[in-house]
C-alpha cells in the first residue's frame, strides 16, 4: 500500500466511472434532443428558441444571481386521471344505469345529477382501469365521456405549472439556472401566470409596492430616472416633477425573458390535459390564454 | 498551546521536524495568511447578503451589492479563498512531517499559492461586476479560472513531490484520503468548467454537470480533505493508531466510488435513469459511512495506551480526550461529528420521497453548511492552529483568543445550522400542504422563515468574530516571525561584518 501511484489510479478510475456515468452519458443522450412535433395537441415544433430579448435577459438573470432565491423546475408527484361527461346523451337514466353496473365503482349516479351542469367530472382521481370502464359504459349508453390526465403536486398546487417541468423545456438556454433554494416562487412558468410586464418592471423596481410583505431585493439600478421630454414614456413605472423612472435596457431583457417563460406546452413525455394557451411570442405582452389567471388575481392570491 | 520546541517528533531516519517546518514557512504563510483575510471577507459579505432578508432595500443602489453578487462572492471566497489553500497548505505540511522530508521547491509553492489567490481576486471582482457563470460553487468566471488552474498545478505538482520524496516511505491513511483529495478536485472542476463554461453541454445536460460538480466537491473533495485532516490529528498528533486502517481504505475506496455519482435531485427534469442512479448511489453511501464509524468509533474509544519509551502505561485516557485536550484538537474532534452528522442526515436526504420534501428549502442549505463549515472550516482551523505556529518557530501571539475563536465558531455555526433545519423543515411542510391549504400564501411561509434567518444572522456576527480574532492572531503571528528573522539575519550579518573588521 506504499505507492502513491495507487491511489492516483484508483482514484483515476473512480472519477472516469462517475464521468462515464454523470456527466458523458447525459450530455450524449441530452445533446441529440431536437426539436420536434412532439407536443400533444398540435404539430407545433417544440421547443422553440426564446426571442433575442430574451436570450438577452437570461444573460441579465444569470449576472444578477435571481437564481439564489428562484427556482425554475416543477416536480410533479403524478398524475390523476379524471372522468368528464361532456353529454349526458338522450337517455340519462339509462347512462347512469349502465355507469352503476360497470366496474366504474359507482353507486349512486341518477339521471339529474348526470345531466346538470356538464360538462363536468364525474370521477376524479380513480385508476385508469376504473376510468376506462366509466368510458365504456357511458359511450355504450349513448352519452359522451373522455379520460382527463391531471399531473398533481405540490409545485402544481402552487400553481408553479400545470405540468412537470422535463429536459425538453430547457433545450436552447445556455446557462441552465435550475436553481436549489425557493426564497421567491419558482419561476418556470411565471410568463404564463404574470404575463404583465409593467407588473414585472414595479415589482422589480420596488417588489414591496405591488406584493405586500415582499422579501425580494430591489433592483433600483435597473432603471433609470431621467427628464420627461415631450409625452412620458408609456413604460415609465412612476413620473413626478418632470422626472419618470424608466427601465434600462437590462430591465427590458429580463422582463422579455422572464415573460418567455412558459412551459405549458403539452408533450407526450409530460400529458397534461388543459388546453394549451394561444401560441404567442414571448415578447408581446398582450393578455395571454383563458387558463391563465390575471397578474392582479394571482398577485394578490400569492 | 505547544511551543513548537516541545514538539516530541523525534525522525526515525530524514531531517528534524523543525528543518521541516520552515521549509514549510513561505508557503504555508501565503496560503494561510491569504486564506484568514478572505475568510475574514468572506463572512463580511455573507453577513450583508443576510441583512438583505430583513431589510430588502438594504445597500439595493449599486449593482455589485445586490444579493445575487454578494452572496456567491462571499461563498467563493470561502471555498476557493479560504477552504482550498487552508487544505492546500495542510496537505504539503502534514506530507512533508510525516514523509520526513522539507517541502519540495517551496518558492514555486508560495508563488503558486499567488497565483491561485490572483485568480479569487480576479473570480470575487468578476462575480461582484456580473461575470458569474451562473453556476453555484464555481460561480468565478473563466479568466480567473485560468489562473486558479495554473496556481494549483504549481501547489499540486510541487506537493506531490515532496510526497515522492518522503524518507519515511510508508503510506499511510492521512496520506491517502490527502492524495485522493488533491486529484480529486482538479479533474471535477476542469470538467466543470469546460463542459459548462467553454464548451457549454446543451440543456439539462447542464444541470447535471453541475449537480455532479457540486456533490463531487462540496460532499467527496470537502469529506477527503476533511477526513484527512482527521487522520491526522488521531494518528500523529493524539498519538493513537487507527484501530483498523484497511477498513478506512476501503471506506475511501468505496466513497469515490458511490459519492461521486450523488447528487442530482429525485425530480430532475432529466431523463429518469439519471436521479434513480444517483439515488442510488446515495444509499449504498451507507457502506463508506458505516466503515468510517466502524473505524473512527472504536479508535476513539481506546484508552490503551502502547507502552511508552519508558515502558511504563502514562496513562488510561481515551484516544477522544487525548484529541480534545487541545484546542486544535477539540476543532477537529467538533468537525469529526458535524460530518458524521452531516453523512447520516445526507443518507436520509438520498431517499426519493425525503428528497422531494426538502429540496428547495433552507434545510438543504443547513446540511451545506454542515459540511462545508461545521465540518470542513473547523477541520481547517484546527490544523492551522497546530500548524501556523510550528511552521513559524513561535507561540501564537494571543493563545487565549484561539480558545475564544473555538467558542464563537461552534455557537456561530450551532446558530446557522440548527435554526435553518428546523426553519427548511417548518417552510418544507408548509410548502407540502399548498394542497389541503389553498388558501396558504407564497409570502406568509417565506415569511415564516424570516425568525430562523434572523437567528443565523446572530451565528454569522459570531462567525465574522472569530474570522477577524483568526486573522489578527495569524498575521500577527506572520509579522512577529518575520521580524524576529529580520533581526536575526540582521544580527549576523553585523556579526560578519565584525569579524571582517577584525580580521585584518
Ligand atoms: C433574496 C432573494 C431573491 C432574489 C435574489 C430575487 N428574488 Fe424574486 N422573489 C423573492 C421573493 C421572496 C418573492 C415573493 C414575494 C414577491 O412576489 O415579491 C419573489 C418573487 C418574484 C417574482 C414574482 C413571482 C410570482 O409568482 O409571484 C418574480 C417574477 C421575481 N421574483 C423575479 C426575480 C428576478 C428577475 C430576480 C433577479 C433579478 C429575482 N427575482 C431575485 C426573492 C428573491
Amino acid at each position: 500500500m506504499n505507492y502513491g501511484a495507487l491511489v492516483f489510479l484508483g482514484a483515476f478510475v473512480a472519477v472516469s466511472l462517475s464521468w462515464f456515468g454523470m456527466v458523458l452519458s447525459p450530455q450524449v443522450q441530452l445533446g441529440r434532443q431536437t426539436q420536434g412535433t412532439n407536443s400533444v395537441n398540435t404539430a407545433e415544433l417544440y421547443p422553440v428558441q426564446r426571442p433575442g430579448l430574451a436570450r438577452e435577459g437570461l444573460e441579465v438573470y444569470r449576472a444578477n444571481g435571481c437564481v439564489y432565491c428562484h427556482s425554475q423546475q416543477v416536480r410533479q408527484s403524478g398524475t390523476a386521471v379524471n372522468v368528464i361527461l361532456t353529454d349526458a346523451g338522450t337517455n340519462a337514466a339509462a347512462a347512469a344505469d349502465a355507469l352503476m353496473k360497470s366496474r366504474a365503482g359507482v353507486t349512486d349516479a341518477n339521471a339529474v345529477g348526470l345531466s346538470a351542469g356538464l360538462p363536468k367530472a364525474i370521477l376524479t382521481d380513480v385508476d385508469v382501469d376504473r376510468a376506462r370502464a366509466a368510458v365504456e359504459a357511458l359511450t355504450s349508453a349513448g352519452a359522451k365521456a373522455e379520460i382527463e390526465i391531471v399531473p398533481v403536486g405540490t409545485d402544481i398546487a402552487w400553481n408553479w405549472g400545470i405540468r412537470r417541468s422535463v429536459a425538453h423545456d430547457y433545450l436552447y438556454d445556455s446557462p441552465v439556472l435550475l436553481g436549489s433554494l425557493r426564497v421567491g416562487p419558482d419561476l418556470a412558468n411565471v410568463g404564463a401566470r404574470l404575463p404583465d410586464a409593467n407588473w414585472h418592471y414595479r415589482h422589480l423596481y420596488a417588489p414591496r409596492s405591488v406584493v405586500e410583505g415582499s422579501a425580494m431585493p430591489a433592483y433600483p439600478y435597473l432603471f433609470e430616472r431621467r427628464p420627461i421630454q415631450g409625452q412620458p414614456s408609456p413604460d415609465a413605472i412612476e413620473s413626478k416633477d418632470g422626472f419618470e423612472i424608466v427601465p434600462t435596457s437590462e430591465a427590458r431583457a429580463l422582463v422579455a425573458y422572464l415573460l418567455s417563460l412558459r412551459a405549458d406546452v403539452p408533450l407526450f413525455e409530460s400529458p397534461v390535459s388543459v388546453e394549451p394557451p394561444p401560441q404567442e411570442t414571448a415578447d408581446t405582452n398582450s393578455a395571454a390564454g383563458t387558463n391563465v389567471v390575471s397578474p392582479q388575481a394571482s398577485a394578490s392570491a400569492q | 498551546m505547544n511551543a513548537p520546541g516541545s514538539t516530541k517528533a523525534t525522525p526515525l531516519h530524514g531531517i528534524a521536524s523543525d528543518a521541516i517546518d520552515a521549509s514549510c514557512r513561505m508557503p504555508l504563510f501565503v496560503l494561510f495568511g491569504v486564506a484568514a483575510l478572505w475568510l475574514a471577507a468572506s463572512s463580511v459579505f455573507g453577513l450583508i447578503a443576510s441583512i438583505k432578508f430583513h431589510s430588502p432595500t438594504f445597500l439595493s443602489e449599486a449593482g455589485w451589492l445586490t444579493y445575487g453578487r454578494v452572496y456567491p462572492a462571499a461563498k467563493s471566497m470561502f471555498l476557493y479563498g479560504f477552504a482550498l489553500p487552508a487544505a492546500l497548505g495542510t496537505t504539503l505540511w502534514i506530507f512533508a512531517r510525516i514523509g520526513k522530508v522539507g517541502a519540495a521547491q517551496p518558492f514555486f509553492i508560495a508563488a503558486g499559492g499567488a497565483l491561485w489567490n490572483l485568480g479569487v481576486l480576479a473570480g470575487v471582482i468578476g462575480i461582484f461586476a456580473g461575470h458569474s457563470t451562473g453556476f453555484e460553487n464555481m460561480e468565478m468566471p473563466r479568466y480567473a479560472a485560468v489562473l486558479l488552474f495554473f496556481g494549483f498545478l504549481l501547489i499540486g505538482i510541487w506537493t506531490l513531490v515532496t510526497l515522492h520524496e518522503r524518507r519515511d516511505r510508508r503510506l499511510g491513511v492521512t496520506q491517502w484520503f490527502l492524495l485522493a483529495a488533491l486529484f480529486w478536485f482538479p479533474w471535477i472542476y476542469s470538467t466543470a468548467q469546460l463542459l459548462l463554461v467553454v464548451w457549454p453541454a446543451r440543456g439539462t445536460a447542464q444541470a447535471v454537470i453541475h449537480w455532479w460538480f457540486s456533490a463531487n466537491f462540496t460532499v467527496l473533495w470537502c469529506g477527503l480533505a476533511g477526513l484527512g485532516v482527521v487522520f491526522y490529528f488521531i494518528e500523529h498528533v493524539a498519538g493513537r493508531p487507527l484501530h483498523n486502517s484497511p477498513l478506512a481504505v476501503f471506506a475511501l475506496w468505496t466513497s469515490l466510488l458511490f459519492v461521486s455519482w450523488t447528487g442530482i435531485p429525485a425530480g430532475a427534469p432529466v431523463p429518469a435513469w439519471i436521479p434513480t442512479l444517483s439515488t442510488i448511489a446515495g444509499v449504498v453511501s451507507v457502506v463508506p459511512l458505516i466503515a468510517l464509524a466502524m473505524v473512527l468509533v472504536p479508535t476513539l474509544r481506546a484508552t490503551d495506551v502502547p507502552p511508552s519509551a519508558g515502558g511504563e502505561i502514562t496513562s488510561h485516557r481515551s484516544a477522544w480526550c487525548r484529541l480534545t485536550s487541545t484546542v486544535p484538537g477539540r476543532l477537529v474532534a467538533s468537525g469529526l461529528v458535524a460530518f458524521l452528522v452531516a453523512w447520516v442526515v445526507q443518507l436520509i436526504c438520498a431517499i426519493p420521497s425525503v428528497n422531494g420534501f426538502v429540496q428547495f428549502t433552507w434545510f438543504t442549505y443547513a446540511l451545506s453548511q454542515l459540511n462545508l463549515y461545521a465540518f470542513l472550516a473547523l477541520t481547517l482551523f484546527g490544523a492551522i492552529y497546530l500548524i501556523a505556529p510550528r511552521v513559524a518557530g513561535m507561540d501564537w501571539p494571543w493563545p487565549k483568543v484561539v480558545r475564544l475563536h473555538f467558542w464563537l465558531a461552534v455557537i456561530g455555526i450551532a446558530l446557522i445550522v440548527l435554526p435553518l433545519a428546523a426553519g427548511g423543515l417548518l417552510q418544507a411542510s408548509k410548502f407540502a400542504s399548498k394542497a389541503s391549504h389553498p388558501e396558504l400564501s407564497f409570502v406568509t411561509v417565506a415569511n415564516g422563515t424570516l425568525h430562523f434567518l434572523r437567528i443565523s444572522s446572530i451565528g454569522e456576527v459570531l462567525l465574522l468574530l472569530g474570522h477577524v480574532l483568526l486573522a489578527g492572531n495569524l498575521l500577527t503571528l506572520m509579522a512577529r516571525c518575520a521580524r524576529a528573522r529580520l533581526a536575526a539575519a540582521y544580527e549576523s550579518a553585523v556579526a560578519e561584518v565584525r569579524t571582517a573588521e577584525v580580521k585584518p
